[in-house]
């Protein structure tokens, strides 16, 4: 049995990777290459996996709830994802980024019962990325 | 093929074992376990497997799913409190968990038959808080 928990986040971020010129880089990501950045309301959907315990749940709301909010909201929310997030420092920060990180960090060490089943992130309504944990 | 139908019905609950203290209900439970219960409109989706028959081009006849499901669950749990009104919540902590297997339990054996089975039970309790069940592991 699953449960998923949504999240909300907002993050400023510029897409440009210095393997690239600058024209290339502009031809590239368009809009998101924009010297300045521009920020999104992320949504992120964690999904854990496992079976209801003698509570009938599968884990604690406020367990999951204050495991995501220490780890991935307190430190992502209304920040610069290039320069505030040292694990996206070096990388493009796109979203597929953000996603493949906040697994990383939640996966990391993760204390509860129930397993890390998977996260999805969306930049806007029309861009969605899920990863399933490993 | 896969095939989804959504049902909608609000209800009230309260999340609270009757063997634990208050004190260990509200440690586990937090404002889920106020006594006096709380609601909230619940989203059904019943996803089901099955491949379109030859001669209707349906794998599930969607006037008897909507009869199937209203029959089961939204007639009996719409505006009800679940753990006063809705066996076997009397007994079952009417959690989001709970409330998903329950609604499996009521339609797995209405909606399974030659070439058609229930896949997932999918409820949200809130816009931000859904659980997918899919049987008995």
């Amino acid at each position: 049995m699953k449960l998923t928990r949504r999240y909300r986040f907002s993050a400023s971020h510029r897409l440009d990777t210095p393997a690239l010129s600058a024209e290339q880089n502009r031809r590239l990501y368009g809009k998101c290459n924009n010297p300045y950045g521009h920020g999104h309301d992320y949504v992120l959907d964690v999904t854990v996996a496992g079976s209801p315990d003698e509570s009938g749940q599968i884990v604690g709301r406020e367990a999951l709830d204050a495991l995501v909010a220490e780890r991935i909201l307190t430190r992502f929310d209304h920040r610069n994802l290039n320069a505030d997030i040292a694990e996206l420092s070096g990388v493009v920060a796109t979203t597929e980024s953000l996603a493949v990180v906040i697994e990383r960090v939640l996966q990391d060490r993760w204390p509860l019962e129930a397993k890390l089943d998977r996260v999805r992130i969306s930049e806007t309504e029309r861009n969605i990325f899920e990863l399933e944990a490993k | 093929m896969l095939l989804t139908r959504k049902a909608e019905f609000s209800a009230s609950h309260v999340c609270a074992n009757p063997a634990w203290s208050e004190a260990r209900n509200r440690e586990v439970y937090g404002a889920n376990a106020n006594p006096n219960g709380h609601g909230h409109n619940y989203v059904l989706e019943v996803t089901i497997e099955g491949e379109p028959d030859p001669v209707t081009g349906m794998v599930f006849d969607l006037r008897e799913l909507k009869e199937i499901l209203n029959e089961e669950v939204v007639e009996p749990m719409d505006h009800r409190f679940l753990n006063k009104e809705v066996a076997p919540f009397d007994r079952i902590v009417p959690t989001t968990e709970n409330v998903a297997i329950e609604i499996w339990k009521r339609l797995d054996g209405r909606i399974g038959r030659d070439g058609v089975t229930l896949r997932n039970v999918r409820l949200y309790e809130t816009g931000d808080l859904f659980v997918d069940y899919g049987g008995a592991a």
